[in-house]
Protein backbone atom coordinates (compact mmCIF):
# COMPACT_ATOMS: atom_id res chain seq x y z
CA UNK A 1 0.00 0.00 0.00
CA UNK A 2 1.70 3.56 -1.17
CA UNK A 3 1.85 5.90 1.63
CA UNK A 4 -0.19 9.29 1.67
CA UNK A 5 2.44 12.53 1.52
CA UNK A 6 3.00 15.85 3.25
CA UNK A 7 2.45 18.54 1.51
CA UNK A 8 1.61 22.45 2.39
CA UNK A 9 -0.70 24.58 0.48
CA UNK A 10 -0.83 28.44 1.38
CA UNK A 11 -4.50 29.44 0.73
CA UNK A 12 -5.57 32.77 -0.83
CA UNK A 13 -6.22 34.52 2.08
CA UNK A 14 -2.19 33.46 3.25
CA UNK A 15 -3.25 30.88 5.73
CA UNK A 16 -0.94 27.62 5.35
CA UNK A 17 -2.37 24.11 5.81
CA UNK A 18 -0.24 20.96 6.11
CA UNK A 19 -2.11 18.53 5.19
CA UNK A 20 -1.92 14.73 4.00
CA UNK A 21 -2.38 13.70 0.11
CA UNK A 22 -2.92 10.28 -0.54
CA UNK A 23 -1.10 9.05 -4.07
CA UNK A 24 -2.85 6.00 -4.46
CA UNK A 25 -5.99 7.61 -6.32
CA UNK A 26 -4.44 9.47 -8.94
CA UNK A 27 -5.42 12.77 -6.95
CA UNK A 28 -3.61 15.89 -8.64
CA UNK A 29 -2.76 19.09 -6.54
CA UNK A 30 -5.80 21.04 -7.58
CA UNK A 31 -8.18 18.16 -6.53
CA UNK A 32 -6.33 17.84 -3.21
CA UNK A 33 -7.18 21.67 -2.70
CA UNK A 34 -10.32 20.70 -3.47
CA UNK A 35 -11.13 17.35 -1.37
CA UNK A 36 -9.46 20.23 2.09
CA UNK A 37 -11.99 22.74 0.84
CA UNK A 38 -9.01 25.19 1.29
CA UNK A 39 -10.46 27.37 -1.85
CA UNK A 40 -14.32 27.71 -1.98
CA UNK A 41 -16.16 25.83 -4.73
CA UNK A 42 -16.32 27.35 -7.86
CA UNK A 43 -12.84 29.02 -7.72
CA UNK A 44 -10.99 26.14 -8.31
CA UNK A 45 -11.27 23.40 -10.59
CA UNK A 46 -13.73 25.10 -13.29
CA UNK A 47 -12.92 22.77 -15.88
CA UNK A 48 -12.17 20.21 -14.09
CA UNK A 49 -8.60 19.45 -14.47
CA UNK A 50 -8.11 19.82 -18.65
CA UNK A 51 -5.46 22.67 -18.09
CA UNK A 52 -8.40 24.87 -19.76
CA UNK A 53 -8.72 27.61 -17.14
CA UNK A 54 -5.61 28.24 -14.77
CA UNK A 55 -8.03 28.40 -11.90
CA UNK A 56 -5.81 25.83 -9.99
CA UNK A 57 -2.89 28.11 -10.65
CA UNK A 58 0.05 28.07 -7.84
CA UNK A 59 3.22 29.14 -6.85
CA UNK A 60 5.43 26.41 -6.25
CA UNK A 61 7.98 27.38 -3.07
CA UNK A 62 10.12 24.36 -1.94
CA UNK A 63 12.48 22.78 -4.56
CA UNK A 64 10.41 19.54 -4.80
CA UNK A 65 11.21 17.83 -8.63
CA UNK A 66 7.80 18.15 -10.28
CA UNK A 67 6.87 16.79 -13.36
CA UNK A 68 7.69 18.55 -16.96
CA UNK A 69 5.27 21.11 -18.04
CA UNK A 70 3.34 19.83 -21.08
CA UNK A 71 2.26 21.92 -23.80
CA UNK A 72 -1.19 22.34 -22.79
CA UNK A 73 -0.21 23.42 -19.55
CA UNK A 74 2.55 25.92 -20.66
CA UNK A 75 0.18 27.29 -23.23
CA UNK A 76 -2.50 27.67 -20.55
CA UNK A 77 -0.15 29.98 -18.23
CA UNK A 78 0.81 31.70 -20.70
CA UNK A 79 -2.58 33.54 -21.30
CA UNK A 80 -3.03 33.15 -17.56
CA UNK A 81 -3.15 36.13 -15.16
CA UNK A 82 -0.60 36.89 -12.27
CA UNK A 83 1.94 34.22 -13.79
CA UNK A 84 5.38 34.11 -11.73
CA UNK A 85 8.38 31.63 -13.36
CA UNK A 86 7.34 29.48 -10.12
CA UNK A 87 3.85 29.04 -11.60
CA UNK A 88 1.94 25.66 -12.08
CA UNK A 89 -1.06 24.52 -12.88
CA UNK A 90 -2.35 22.19 -10.23
CA UNK A 91 -4.36 19.91 -12.06
CA UNK A 92 -1.34 19.20 -13.83
CA UNK A 93 0.91 17.78 -11.01
CA UNK A 94 -0.28 14.15 -10.04
CA UNK A 95 0.44 13.10 -6.72
CA UNK A 96 3.28 11.07 -5.80
CA UNK A 97 5.82 9.52 -3.37
CA UNK A 98 8.42 11.95 -4.75
CA UNK A 99 6.83 14.81 -3.69
CA UNK A 100 6.82 14.60 0.20
CA UNK A 101 7.17 17.94 1.30
CA UNK A 102 5.76 19.94 -1.51
CA UNK A 103 4.87 23.49 -0.66
CA UNK A 104 2.52 26.02 -2.93
CA UNK A 105 0.88 28.95 -2.73
CA UNK A 106 -2.02 29.22 -4.21
CA UNK A 107 -2.55 32.13 -6.85
CA UNK A 108 -4.97 34.69 -7.04
CA UNK A 109 -8.32 34.11 -8.49
CA UNK A 110 -8.85 35.62 -11.65
CA UNK B 1 -43.05 39.31 -23.32
CA UNK B 2 -41.99 35.66 -24.05
CA UNK B 3 -44.14 33.27 -22.10
CA UNK B 4 -43.67 29.35 -21.38
CA UNK B 5 -44.30 26.99 -18.91
CA UNK B 6 -40.80 26.52 -17.55
CA UNK B 7 -38.03 29.02 -18.08
CA UNK B 8 -35.27 27.20 -18.18
CA UNK B 9 -31.64 29.72 -17.09
CA UNK B 10 -28.73 27.79 -18.51
CA UNK B 11 -28.69 25.87 -22.04
CA UNK B 12 -26.44 23.68 -21.32
CA UNK B 13 -26.67 19.07 -20.89
CA UNK B 14 -28.54 19.77 -18.18
CA UNK B 15 -31.09 22.06 -19.36
CA UNK B 16 -31.72 20.75 -22.78
CA UNK B 17 -32.56 17.34 -21.12
CA UNK B 18 -34.82 19.51 -19.21
CA UNK B 19 -36.68 20.60 -22.28
CA UNK B 20 -37.31 16.57 -23.60
CA UNK B 21 -38.65 15.37 -19.85
CA UNK B 22 -40.72 18.58 -19.90
CA UNK B 23 -42.15 18.14 -22.92
CA UNK B 24 -43.00 14.08 -22.46
CA UNK B 25 -45.36 16.03 -19.86
CA UNK B 26 -46.79 18.53 -22.56
CA UNK B 27 -45.17 21.71 -20.79
CA UNK B 28 -42.99 23.87 -22.78
CA UNK B 29 -39.63 25.77 -22.69
CA UNK B 30 -37.76 28.60 -23.31
CA UNK B 31 -33.72 28.71 -22.30
CA UNK B 32 -31.69 31.58 -21.90
CA UNK B 33 -28.27 31.38 -21.92
CA UNK B 34 -25.35 34.27 -21.45
CA UNK B 35 -23.23 32.22 -24.23
CA UNK B 36 -24.35 32.85 -28.23
CA UNK B 37 -24.33 29.17 -28.65
CA UNK B 38 -26.44 26.02 -26.74
CA UNK B 39 -24.65 23.27 -24.70
CA UNK B 40 -22.92 25.15 -21.80
CA UNK B 41 -19.17 24.09 -21.08
CA UNK B 42 -19.40 21.35 -22.87
CA UNK B 43 -19.52 23.08 -26.69
CA UNK B 44 -17.83 26.19 -24.75
CA UNK B 45 -14.69 25.13 -23.04
CA UNK B 46 -13.89 21.46 -24.13
CA UNK B 47 -16.43 20.51 -27.65
CA UNK B 48 -13.57 18.19 -28.44
CA UNK B 49 -12.66 15.81 -25.45
CA UNK B 50 -14.19 12.99 -24.76
CA UNK B 51 -16.72 12.12 -22.02
CA UNK B 52 -17.04 8.96 -21.02
CA UNK B 53 -19.16 9.06 -18.06
CA UNK B 54 -22.40 9.15 -20.15
CA UNK B 55 -24.77 6.33 -19.79
CA UNK B 56 -24.81 4.11 -22.67
CA UNK B 57 -22.45 5.81 -24.59
CA UNK B 58 -18.92 4.73 -24.01
CA UNK B 59 -17.30 7.41 -25.13
CA UNK B 60 -19.02 10.68 -26.61
CA UNK B 61 -17.09 14.03 -27.79
CA UNK B 62 -18.76 16.80 -25.30
CA UNK B 63 -20.07 18.79 -28.84
CA UNK B 64 -21.39 15.77 -29.94
CA UNK B 65 -23.18 15.52 -26.74
CA UNK B 66 -25.07 18.52 -27.15
CA UNK B 67 -25.94 17.95 -31.02
CA UNK B 68 -27.98 14.85 -29.62
CA UNK B 69 -29.70 16.79 -26.71
CA UNK B 70 -30.54 19.37 -28.87
CA UNK B 71 -32.00 16.53 -31.52
CA UNK B 72 -33.41 14.49 -28.63
CA UNK B 73 -35.46 17.73 -27.46
CA UNK B 74 -35.71 19.27 -30.81
CA UNK B 75 -39.39 17.95 -31.31
CA UNK B 76 -40.56 19.78 -28.00
CA UNK B 77 -39.91 23.19 -30.26
CA UNK B 78 -38.04 24.99 -27.26
CA UNK B 79 -37.51 28.52 -27.57
CA UNK B 80 -33.95 30.10 -27.09
CA UNK B 81 -32.55 33.87 -25.74
CA UNK B 82 -28.84 33.41 -26.87
CA UNK B 83 -26.40 35.53 -25.81
CA UNK B 84 -28.05 37.20 -23.08
CA UNK B 85 -28.04 36.71 -19.40
CA UNK B 86 -30.64 36.74 -17.07
CA UNK B 87 -30.38 40.08 -15.22
CA UNK B 88 -33.50 40.51 -12.46
CA UNK B 89 -36.21 38.09 -11.37
CA UNK B 90 -40.10 39.57 -10.25
CA UNK B 91 -42.77 37.41 -8.62
CA UNK B 92 -46.27 38.52 -9.86
CA UNK B 93 -49.27 38.77 -8.13
CA UNK B 94 -50.65 35.81 -10.17
CA UNK B 95 -47.59 33.76 -8.86
CA UNK B 96 -45.83 33.56 -12.23
CA UNK B 97 -42.45 34.68 -12.37
CA UNK B 98 -40.79 37.83 -15.01
CA UNK B 99 -36.83 37.34 -15.61
CA UNK B 100 -35.94 39.92 -17.28
CA UNK B 101 -32.02 39.78 -19.43
CA UNK B 102 -29.13 42.20 -19.54
CA UNK B 103 -30.67 43.35 -22.64
CA UNK B 104 -33.78 43.65 -21.33
CA UNK B 105 -35.61 40.67 -22.81
CA UNK B 106 -38.77 39.82 -20.60
CA UNK B 107 -39.87 36.32 -19.49
CA UNK B 108 -42.64 34.78 -17.76
CA UNK B 109 -43.42 31.32 -16.55
CA UNK B 110 -45.46 29.97 -13.42
CA UNK B 111 -41.43 27.95 -12.78
CA UNK B 112 -38.05 28.69 -13.06
CA UNK B 113 -35.56 26.10 -13.47
CA UNK B 114 -32.50 27.44 -12.72
CA UNK B 115 -29.81 25.18 -14.59
CA UNK B 116 -26.95 27.59 -14.77
CA UNK B 117 -23.87 25.48 -14.10
CA UNK B 118 -20.61 27.19 -12.35
CA UNK B 119 -22.39 30.79 -13.65
CA UNK B 120 -22.63 32.65 -16.58
CA UNK B 121 -19.28 33.26 -18.76
CA UNK B 122 -17.75 36.56 -18.15
CA UNK B 123 -14.50 38.02 -20.01
CA UNK B 124 -11.17 37.48 -17.96
CA UNK B 125 -9.92 41.04 -18.12
CA UNK B 126 -6.54 41.31 -18.52
CA UNK B 127 -4.58 43.11 -15.38
CA UNK B 128 -4.18 46.72 -16.60
CA UNK B 129 -4.98 49.19 -13.83
CA UNK B 130 -6.57 51.77 -16.24
CA UNK B 131 -8.39 49.14 -18.24
CA UNK B 132 -12.28 50.08 -17.26
CA UNK B 133 -12.57 53.49 -17.42
CA UNK B 134 -11.90 52.19 -21.49
CA UNK B 135 -14.97 49.60 -21.82
CA UNK B 136 -17.08 50.27 -24.83
CA UNK B 137 -15.06 53.50 -25.55
CA UNK B 138 -12.48 51.50 -27.88
CA UNK B 139 -11.93 48.11 -25.52
CA UNK B 140 -14.43 45.52 -26.03
CA UNK B 141 -13.72 42.04 -24.55
CA UNK B 142 -16.46 40.39 -26.79
CA UNK B 143 -17.04 41.50 -30.31
CA UNK B 144 -20.55 41.43 -31.07
CA UNK B 145 -20.95 43.38 -34.28
CA UNK B 146 -17.57 43.15 -36.83
CA UNK B 147 -18.68 45.97 -38.61
CA UNK B 148 -17.83 48.27 -35.63
CA UNK B 149 -14.13 47.53 -36.34
CA UNK B 150 -14.40 48.15 -40.27
CA UNK B 151 -11.77 50.43 -41.40
CA UNK B 152 -10.27 50.78 -37.85
CA UNK B 153 -6.58 49.89 -36.10
CA UNK B 154 -7.30 46.97 -34.14
CA UNK B 155 -4.99 45.76 -31.61
CA UNK B 156 -5.84 42.04 -30.24
CA UNK B 157 -4.09 40.10 -27.28
CA UNK B 158 -3.98 36.17 -26.40
CA UNK B 159 -2.90 33.01 -27.62
CA UNK B 160 -6.02 31.01 -28.02
CA UNK B 161 -8.59 29.93 -30.45
CA UNK B 162 -10.75 32.94 -30.50
CA UNK B 163 -7.50 35.59 -30.48
CA UNK B 164 -6.62 33.17 -34.00
CA UNK B 165 -9.83 33.67 -35.52
CA UNK B 166 -10.71 36.96 -34.54
CA UNK B 167 -7.41 38.19 -36.30
CA UNK B 168 -8.09 36.00 -38.95
CA UNK B 169 -11.62 37.18 -39.63
CA UNK B 170 -10.82 41.12 -38.80
CA UNK B 171 -7.95 41.10 -41.42
CA UNK B 172 -10.38 41.55 -44.29
CA UNK B 173 -12.25 44.04 -42.31
CA UNK B 174 -9.89 46.26 -40.29
CA UNK B 175 -7.59 48.58 -42.10
CA UNK B 176 -4.34 47.69 -39.50
CA UNK B 177 -4.52 44.46 -37.39
CA UNK B 178 -2.04 43.64 -34.59
CA UNK B 179 -1.85 40.48 -32.75
CA UNK B 180 -0.01 40.25 -29.47
CA UNK B 181 0.73 37.53 -27.63
CA UNK B 182 3.24 36.23 -24.26
CA UNK B 183 4.60 33.61 -26.03
CA UNK B 184 5.75 33.00 -29.94
CA UNK B 185 3.51 29.89 -29.62
CA UNK B 186 -0.26 30.04 -29.83
CA UNK B 187 -3.05 27.08 -29.20
CA UNK B 188 -5.36 26.47 -31.57
CA UNK B 189 -6.42 24.62 -34.20
CA UNK B 190 -3.32 24.28 -36.36
CA UNK B 191 -5.34 25.27 -39.93
CA UNK B 192 -5.80 28.61 -37.73
CA UNK B 193 -1.93 28.97 -36.68
CA UNK B 194 -0.95 28.27 -40.15
CA UNK B 195 -3.80 30.41 -41.88
CA UNK B 196 -2.33 33.42 -38.93
CA UNK B 197 1.08 32.53 -40.33
CA UNK B 198 -0.09 32.99 -44.13
CA UNK B 199 -1.63 36.31 -42.91
CA UNK B 200 1.57 37.49 -41.32
CA UNK B 201 3.53 36.67 -44.30
CA UNK B 202 1.51 38.86 -46.49
CA UNK B 203 1.62 41.92 -44.11
CA UNK B 204 -2.24 41.52 -43.27
CA UNK B 205 -1.76 40.49 -39.62
CA UNK B 206 1.18 42.29 -37.72
CA UNK B 207 2.33 39.77 -34.84
CA UNK B 208 4.06 41.18 -32.25
CA UNK B 209 5.03 38.04 -29.77
CA UNK B 210 6.76 37.81 -27.31
CA UNK B 211 4.53 40.91 -25.59
CA UNK B 212 2.29 42.11 -23.36
CA UNK B 213 -0.20 45.31 -23.44
CA UNK B 214 0.56 47.14 -20.00
CA UNK B 215 -1.39 50.00 -20.71
CA UNK B 216 -4.18 52.41 -22.45
CA UNK B 217 -3.87 56.13 -23.33
CA UNK B 218 -6.44 58.57 -24.35
CA UNK B 219 -8.69 60.90 -23.38
CA UNK B 220 -12.49 59.76 -23.32
CA UNK B 221 -11.31 57.25 -25.55
CA UNK B 222 -8.76 54.51 -26.85
CA UNK B 223 -6.23 55.85 -28.51
CA UNK B 224 -3.14 53.85 -28.07
CA UNK B 225 -2.18 50.93 -26.29
CA UNK B 226 1.30 50.56 -24.93
CA UNK B 227 3.33 47.37 -25.53
CA UNK B 228 6.47 45.94 -23.70
CA UNK B 229 7.99 43.62 -26.12
CA UNK B 230 10.52 41.52 -25.04
CA UNK B 231 13.82 41.16 -27.49
CA UNK B 232 15.30 38.67 -25.87
CA UNK B 233 15.42 37.05 -21.96
CA UNK B 234 16.95 40.49 -20.38
CA UNK B 235 15.98 43.48 -22.59
CA UNK B 236 12.47 44.70 -22.93
CA UNK B 237 11.28 47.58 -24.97
CA UNK B 238 8.11 49.42 -24.49
CA UNK B 239 6.42 51.35 -26.81
CA UNK B 240 2.90 53.01 -28.03
CA UNK B 241 0.42 51.49 -30.89
CA UNK B 242 -2.02 53.91 -31.88
CA UNK B 243 -5.46 52.20 -32.88
CA UNK B 244 -9.04 52.52 -32.62
CA UNK B 245 -9.79 49.39 -31.03
CA UNK B 246 -7.91 46.74 -28.32
CA UNK B 247 -9.69 43.21 -27.98
CA UNK B 248 -8.15 41.71 -25.59
CA UNK B 249 -9.49 37.89 -25.68
CA UNK B 250 -8.63 35.88 -22.69
CA UNK B 251 -11.11 33.33 -22.38
CA UNK B 252 -14.64 33.51 -20.15
CA UNK B 253 -14.80 32.58 -16.89
CA UNK B 254 -17.79 31.62 -15.46
CA UNK B 255 -19.13 33.58 -12.28
CA UNK B 256 -22.88 33.30 -10.42
CA UNK B 257 -23.07 36.69 -11.02
CA UNK B 258 -27.01 38.22 -10.79
CA UNK B 259 -28.64 35.15 -9.80
CA UNK B 260 -26.56 35.29 -6.37
CA UNK B 261 -28.88 38.10 -5.54
CA UNK B 262 -32.05 36.53 -6.49
CA UNK B 263 -32.74 35.76 -3.06
CA UNK B 264 -31.69 32.14 -3.14
CA UNK B 265 -30.18 30.34 -0.31
CA UNK B 266 -26.49 29.85 -1.83
CA UNK B 267 -23.54 27.65 -0.18
CA UNK B 268 -20.22 27.31 -1.45
CA UNK B 269 -20.94 29.45 -5.11
CA UNK B 270 -24.30 26.73 -5.75
CA UNK B 271 -27.73 27.17 -4.52
CA UNK B 272 -29.18 24.81 -1.85
CA UNK B 273 -32.10 22.83 -3.03
CA UNK B 274 -34.03 19.88 -1.43
CA UNK B 275 -32.48 16.67 -2.73
CA UNK B 276 -35.28 14.46 -1.09
CA UNK B 277 -37.99 15.96 -3.28
CA UNK B 278 -37.65 17.93 -5.94
CA UNK B 279 -34.67 20.35 -6.15
CA UNK B 280 -36.84 23.20 -5.16
CA UNK B 281 -35.15 26.42 -3.92
CA UNK B 282 -35.75 27.85 -0.96
CA UNK B 283 -38.63 30.33 -3.17
CA UNK B 284 -41.08 27.94 -3.87
CA UNK B 285 -41.44 27.82 -7.76
CA UNK B 286 -38.12 28.24 -8.59
CA UNK B 287 -35.84 24.99 -8.78
CA UNK B 288 -32.44 24.56 -9.33
CA UNK B 289 -30.79 21.81 -11.38
CA UNK B 290 -27.26 20.32 -12.53
CA UNK B 291 -24.12 21.82 -11.26
CA UNK B 292 -25.96 24.92 -10.46
CA UNK B 293 -27.03 23.58 -7.18
CA UNK B 294 -25.80 21.57 -3.83
CA UNK B 295 -27.14 19.33 -1.35
CA UNK B 296 -25.71 16.50 1.27
CA UNK B 297 -23.68 14.19 -1.31
CA UNK B 298 -23.71 16.62 -4.59
CA UNK B 299 -21.99 15.51 -7.30
CA UNK B 300 -21.79 17.66 -10.47
CA UNK B 301 -21.47 15.32 -13.20
CA UNK B 302 -23.81 15.88 -16.13
CA UNK B 303 -25.76 12.56 -15.44
CA UNK B 304 -26.76 13.27 -12.21
CA UNK B 305 -28.19 16.76 -13.79
CA UNK B 306 -30.11 14.76 -16.03
CA UNK B 307 -31.82 12.51 -13.21
CA UNK B 308 -32.49 16.26 -10.98
CA UNK B 309 -34.32 17.97 -14.21
CA UNK B 310 -36.66 14.80 -14.30
CA UNK B 311 -38.18 14.90 -10.85
CA UNK B 312 -37.73 18.18 -10.84
CA UNK B 313 -40.51 18.55 -13.50
CA UNK B 314 -42.92 15.86 -12.27
CA UNK B 315 -42.87 18.88 -9.71
CA UNK B 316 -43.53 21.42 -12.05
CA UNK B 317 -46.41 19.58 -13.46
CA UNK B 318 -47.86 19.58 -10.51
CA UNK B 319 -47.21 23.09 -9.74
CA UNK B 320 -48.89 24.39 -13.38
CA UNK B 321 -51.92 21.89 -13.37
CA UNK B 322 -52.80 21.84 -9.56
CA UNK B 323 -54.80 18.84 -8.61
CA UNK B 324 -54.74 16.90 -12.02
CA UNK B 325 -54.20 13.43 -12.18
CA UNK B 326 -50.67 11.87 -13.51
CA UNK B 327 -48.74 8.52 -13.90
CA UNK B 328 -45.17 8.13 -15.15
CA UNK B 329 -45.51 6.73 -18.59
CA UNK B 330 -42.61 4.75 -20.37
CA UNK B 331 -41.52 6.31 -24.04
CA UNK B 332 -41.33 2.56 -24.95
CA UNK B 333 -45.16 2.21 -24.49
CA UNK B 334 -46.33 5.98 -24.95
CA UNK B 335 -44.56 6.80 -27.47
CA UNK B 336 -43.27 10.69 -28.29
CA UNK B 337 -45.51 12.96 -29.23
CA UNK B 338 -43.63 16.10 -30.17
CA UNK B 339 -45.30 19.58 -30.13
CA UNK B 340 -44.27 19.97 -33.52
CA UNK B 341 -46.98 17.12 -34.55
CA UNK B 342 -44.49 14.17 -35.05
CA UNK B 343 -44.84 11.08 -33.19
CA UNK B 344 -42.54 8.37 -32.18
CA UNK B 345 -43.61 4.69 -31.41
CA UNK B 346 -42.34 1.32 -30.93
CA UNK B 347 -43.41 -0.49 -34.17
CA UNK B 348 -46.68 -2.91 -33.72
CA UNK B 349 -45.84 -6.50 -33.07
CA UNK B 350 -47.29 -8.48 -35.46
CA UNK B 351 -50.19 -10.66 -34.67
CA UNK B 352 -50.14 -14.06 -37.43
CA UNK B 353 -50.70 -17.78 -37.10
CA UNK B 354 -48.01 -19.30 -38.16
CA UNK B 355 -49.76 -22.93 -40.43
Amino acid sequence: MEQDINIKITDRDGVTHEVLAPTDMAMNLMEVVRSYELAPEGTIGICGGMAMCASCQCYVLSETELPEMQDDEEAMLSEAFYVKDNSRLGCQIQMTQEMEGLEVELAPES
Amino acid sequence: MITTDILIIGAGPTGLFTVFEAGLLKLKCHLIDALPQAGGQCSEIYPKKPIYDIPAYPEILAGDLTDKLLEQCKQFEPGFTLGERAETIEKQEDGTFVVTTNKGTKHQAPVVAIAGGLGSFEPRKPLISNISSFEDKGVEYIIKDPEIYRDKKVVIAGGGDSALDWSIFLSDVASEVTLIHRRSEFRGHLDSVDKVQELKNQGKIKLITPAEVINIVGHHKLEAVVVKESKDKHIDKEYDIECDHFIPLFGLSPKLGPIANWGLEIEKNAIVVNNALDYQTNIPGIFAIGDVNTYPGKLKLILCGFHEATLMCQAAYKIINPGKRYVLKYTTVAGVNGFDGTRKEAPKAVVKTIE
